[in-house]
């Protein structure tokens, strides 16, 4: 169960990869939700192969799905995919201030020993 | 695996920026997401010593990192691992990430790469929102 949010981050990049997906995504994001058949319509592939990018999304927690009589309805869940976001900006800020002063601190020191050469 | 890598190109050599790298005097200048102080560094730079630093955001809160040295090769590379602790004790029951630097002799100075490797580990110390946690909470509760 540690292990469990490290695995399910590298599910959502993994399932990220695929334009297919990344249509797909997109689709919800706008229609909130949409039915099997009418997320399967706009691709050239099978509707089972569009199943099986489904499967993937759904167990990078990115859908859901939900079936209603014949009728499996899919919904984004947004949440998994802006917390990963929130993660790699976090440390994207950390990291950039740090390395901007190491730079700074650094040349500073090595003006220093030039100085000191002469 | 989700990681973050940043490439910095510094007016130093390798050895200078390696040395800002692992001094304890060097550290306490750079490390930090913001112009905050850093409160202690401490080092022992050979494979398995350890590092601790702590450090005060500008907002007043303070937080602590530490590790191991898992590669140590002056000046080129660097490798620890990185964790971030409370009073001492570990947060985050104990997950790591990977953080490393190498350091590349290009004309005029260094170029820096850094790497820090499975960031998801400090998920939890998500504050605002539901964060990670919660939305995996409520992702098994909804199909248990």
């Amino acid at each position: 169960m540690v292990n469990y949010r490290a695995d399910q981050l590298d599910r959502i990049f993994a399932a990220l990869v695929d334009s297919t997906r990344r249509a797909v995504l997109a689709r919800l994001e706008r229609e909130k939700s949409a039915s099997v058949s009418d997320l399967a319509r706009p691709f050239v592939i099978k509707l089972p192969a569009v199943m099986k990018h489904l499967d993937v999304l759904e167990e990078a927690g990115l859908i859901t799905r939900s079936k209603k009589g014949r009728t499996v309805t899919v919904q984004l869940r947004p949440d998994p995919l802006q917390a990963a976001m929130e993660w790699l900006s976090h440390y994207q800020r950390f990291w950039s201030t740090s390395l901007d002063r190491l730079a700074i601190y650094a040349e500073g020191k090595e003006a220093e020993a030039r100085r000191k050469k002469r | 695996m989700t990681t973050l890598t940043l490439v910095r190109q510094i007016k130093a050599p390798p050895s200078i920026v390696f040395e800002a790298l692992t001094t304890p005097q060097g550290i306490a200048n750079w490390w930090g997401p913001d112009a905050g102080p850093v409160l202690l560094a401490e080092t022992d730079v050979r494979v398995g010593g350890r590092y601790k630093v702590r450090f005060r955001r500008l907002n007043g809160d303070e937080h602590e990192c530490t590790g191991e040295y898992l590669e140590v090769e002056a000046p080129k590379r660097l490798v620890m691992n990185w964790q971030w602790t409370s009073g001492g004790e570990p947060a985050e029951k104990g997950n790591l990430s990977r953080l490393s630097f190498d350091l590349r002799p290009i004309e005029g100075g260094t170029e820096l790469t850094l790497t820090h490797a499975q960031l998801m580990t400090e998920a939890s110390r998500n504050s605002h929102g539901q964060g990670w946690t919660g939305a995996l909470d409520k992702l098994m509760k909804h199909f248990s």
